[in-house]
């Protein structure tokens, strides 16, 4: 982008022009490019849900019946609109934690695990002080949950800082490590005497329970994730550090150049991701069951993946396709009633971030050859 | 022979077994990553291999024919990467991620309706005459299935093909150096995609052992993480597929010796013996980047491995 504004001012002013070039321009605003931009992903979305209604209509299932089902269980009155929320919460703290990592090209698929890492944190803060902490013991779960969740991303960051062991399968194996852990300490030492043997914990004394709106179960998390938000966008795109970040993910050895400190940034890069996810699971655990227990995340950190994906990094987009996602997780509850398996919102899922993908594919074409036939030629053939 | 309550030639044994569907799906992905194309849709592809190879063994009652099910389907659903990686050009890292999720769940919805129900033909021992007599390794590597076998000779045959033959050298070029590929004549895009979709039908291969020998039956996620243990012993394996059995069975042992543990009765909680074949994996791809790190050996990783390829791009 600035080589390309040089040479606009270049072309502007040649050197021998009496009046100086102005240093910065802001770039035009381009239409075209943003109703494009903004096209894409939709038509995307189109497209996914197009297919899977065609899987399930070659599998005997009325695709409109079960969307407007799902359509329903996720916006169809102000009940399903709040429990829609609460699922956009975990969402857009993981998402969020997920973009951070992806901004700098540091594939972070540990979100999962992270956000255990988190519950697991503030759950033993919650079982070990019972109330004893009044007013203070939120801000100590969420502090615990974040430094957890830090850590528990930190391995796989000093692996990557130091030995360059490569973070994907490192966060992933992670991710199946402390899930096991978490079964441990539910089916173990931290199992409720008194919960007939099921693995869950003692219910939370209620000063670790975080406040809801109204009589929703729309809980104050929702704020923790809009602050992190601001916060992360700001930190993105007006900081220096956030800079740095952005010079790491385009190339390496630019950063290494300028002088910048690869390996400090890494760690702080997981560290920040890690603490997001680790709020994430803080914020279920404290402010939806009150407890730990299983199926306490029906995969938010892969969802997440797709969420900061299909909203290209960007902070607004984050919480706004967290909704729309959380949306499609709370449909997922409703899918079990209609005898269809609820891994349905990972296919879908999945078929979205191919049509994302995609659409992003073609749409670089667009922005270099402007020609609907050449870009659908290249759809199908391939770029020679 | 019995070491802490634990039979040691049977731990062997169910070693080999439990190591095959992850050697499997490793000679598979790196077949992938040779041609320089990442696959991070392992998992995903296993569980396709897994379903398809439990219902084309459950409509037709021979394992032969699930089997060849789960290879074809491998291959199909392998064809979408290799469209968005080598057509579109895309990020290989997120294509490979959606291709996970979209077998995560596809394998799922349409799984449902055979959960709990047994494979009606498995994948049963077969003697090989006079070697399974021997003493102690006739047990363990002679009174195995086919596919044992199979998969045995699948990693010699391809350690033979990458390494001794014209189209081998080809591979390897392709993932090297695609653009000198190129100048010499060879397609580098009908290469790619035949080997991810090669490579895919071996790790719809290694998915279909879970539901025809290691545990005859359907299970949502059946999987449980080995193909991202694949994706782990490929770089443990160097790209080498003979370094890729004992990647494999050191895999499978860790997973056999924490069941022969639990059946043992140990007092160590079966969960956090579940822990250890992730850790190991873990520790194995820790070991190799440390060693490489310390220089005492050089990275075997193909080139060109994640970089899609344009004619006119200068490499």
């Amino acid at each position: 982008m600035l080589e390309q504004e040089q040479s606009a001012n270049a072309s502007t002013s040649p050197a021998n022009s009496p009046v100086p070039a102005p240093i910065l321009r802001r770039e035009r605003f381009d239409w075209q490019r943003t109703a494009i931009g903004l096209l894409s992903p939709i038509l995307s979305l189109v497209l996914a849900f197009t297919t899977i209604g065609l899987v399930l209509f070659l599998t005997g299932k009325n695709p409109f019946t079960v969307y407007s089902e799902m359509y329903q269980s996720a916006f169809g009155d102000g009940n399903a609109f709040a429990d829609t929320l609460v699922q956009a919460i975990p969402l857009i703290l993981t998402g969020l934690a997920v973009a951070v990592a992806f901004s700098t090209r540091l594939w972070n698929i540990g979100a999962e695990g992270q956000f255990f890492a988190g519950a697991l944190a503030a759950t033993a803060v919650a079982l070990t002080f019972k109330g004893n902490l009044g007013f203070l013991t939120i801000p100590v779960m969420m502090l615990a949950g974040m430094v957890s969740g830090a850590l528990w991303a930190l391995i796989p960051g000093v692996l990557r800082a130091y030995l360059n062991v490569n973070e994907i399968i490192s966060t992933l194996l992670l991710n199946y490590v402390i899930a096991l852990f978490a079964d441990y300490l539910i089916y173990g030492p931290w199992r409720d005497p008194k919960g007939f043997n099921f693995p869950l914990t003692p219910t939370f004394d209620e000063a670790a329970w975080l406040p809801t709106f109204g009589d929703t179960r729309v809980h104050l998390g929702l704020i923790f994730g809009l602050v992190a938000a601001v916060i992360v966008g700001i930190v993105l795109s007006s900081t220096v550090w956030g800079f740095e970040l952005k010079v790491m993910g385009d190339s390496l050895t630019a950063a290494r150049y300028a002088g910048i400190n690869i390996v400090r940034n890494i760690l702080l890069v997981m560290a920040f991701s890690g603490a997001l996810a680790g709020l994430a699971g803080m914020g279920e655990v404290s402010g939806i069951a009150h407890k730990l227990q299983q199926g306490l995340s029906p995969g938010y950190g892969f969802t997440a993946i797709i969420v900061a994906w299909l909203a290209r990094l960007n902070v607004a987009g984050i919480v706004l396709v967290a909704i729309l996602f959380g949306g499609l997780v709370n449909s997922g509850y409703a899918m079990k009633s209609l005898g269809i398996s609820s891994g349905f919102v990972t296919l879908i899922q999945g078929a979205v971030l191919f049509f994302v993908l995609a659409g992003e594919a073609l749409l670089r074409r667009f922005y270099y050859q402007q020609d609907l036939k050449k870009i659908l030629a290249t759809a199908l053939l391939g770029q020679k | 022979m019995t070491l802490f309550g634990i039979d040691i030639v049977l731990l062997l044994a169910t070693t080999v077994a439990a190591g095959t569907p992850v050697l499997l799906a490793t000679l598979g992905a790196i077949l992938n990553e040779r041609a320089g194309v990442l696959n991070l849709g392992l998992e995903g592809l296993m569980l396709v291999g897994a379903l398809a190879g439990f219902v084309g063994t459950y409509t037709t009652g021979s394992v032969w024919v699930g089997v060849l099910t789960a290879l074809l389907a491998g291959a199909a659903v392998a064809s979408i990467h290799a469209y968005f990686t080598i057509t579109l050009r895309v990020q290989q890292v997120v294509s490979g991620l959606a291709l996970t999720l979209f077998g995560t769940g596809l394998t799922a919805y349409l799984g449902r309706p055979y959960i709990g129900i047994r494979t009606p033909e498995t994948f049963g021992p077969v003697n090989i005459p006079l070697l399974a007599d021997a003493p102690f390794v006739g047990p363990i590597l002679f009174k195995q299935d086919w596919m044992v076998y199979i998969s045995l000779a699948l990693a010699f045959a391809l350690y033979f093909y990458i390494y001794k033959t014209r189209p081998g050298l080809q591979l390897r070029a392709v993932g090297e150096s695609p653009a000198t590929a190129d100048s010499m004549g060879i397609s580098v895009t009908r290469t790619r995609y035949f080997y991810v979709l090669a490579g895919g039908a071996l790790v719809g291969l290694g998915g279909s052992y879970l539901t025809l020998a290691s545990n005859p039956s359907w299970l949502e996620n059946i999987s449980a993480g080995k193909g991202w243990v694949a994706v782990a012993l490929v770089i443990f394996a160097g790209w080498h597929p003979l370094r890729a059995i004992l990647g494999a069975y050191l895999f499978g042992g860790m997973e056999s010796f924490q069941f022969s543990l639990q059946a043992a009765g140990s007092d160590i909680s079966p969960f956090f013996l579940k822990m250890l074949p992730y850790l190991l994996t873990l520790a194995a791809l820790v070991l190799v980047e440390w060693r490489a790190k310390a220089g005492r050996r050089q990275s075997n990783a193909p080139a060109a491995l994640g970089v899609p390829y344009l004619r006119q791009d200068k490499n």
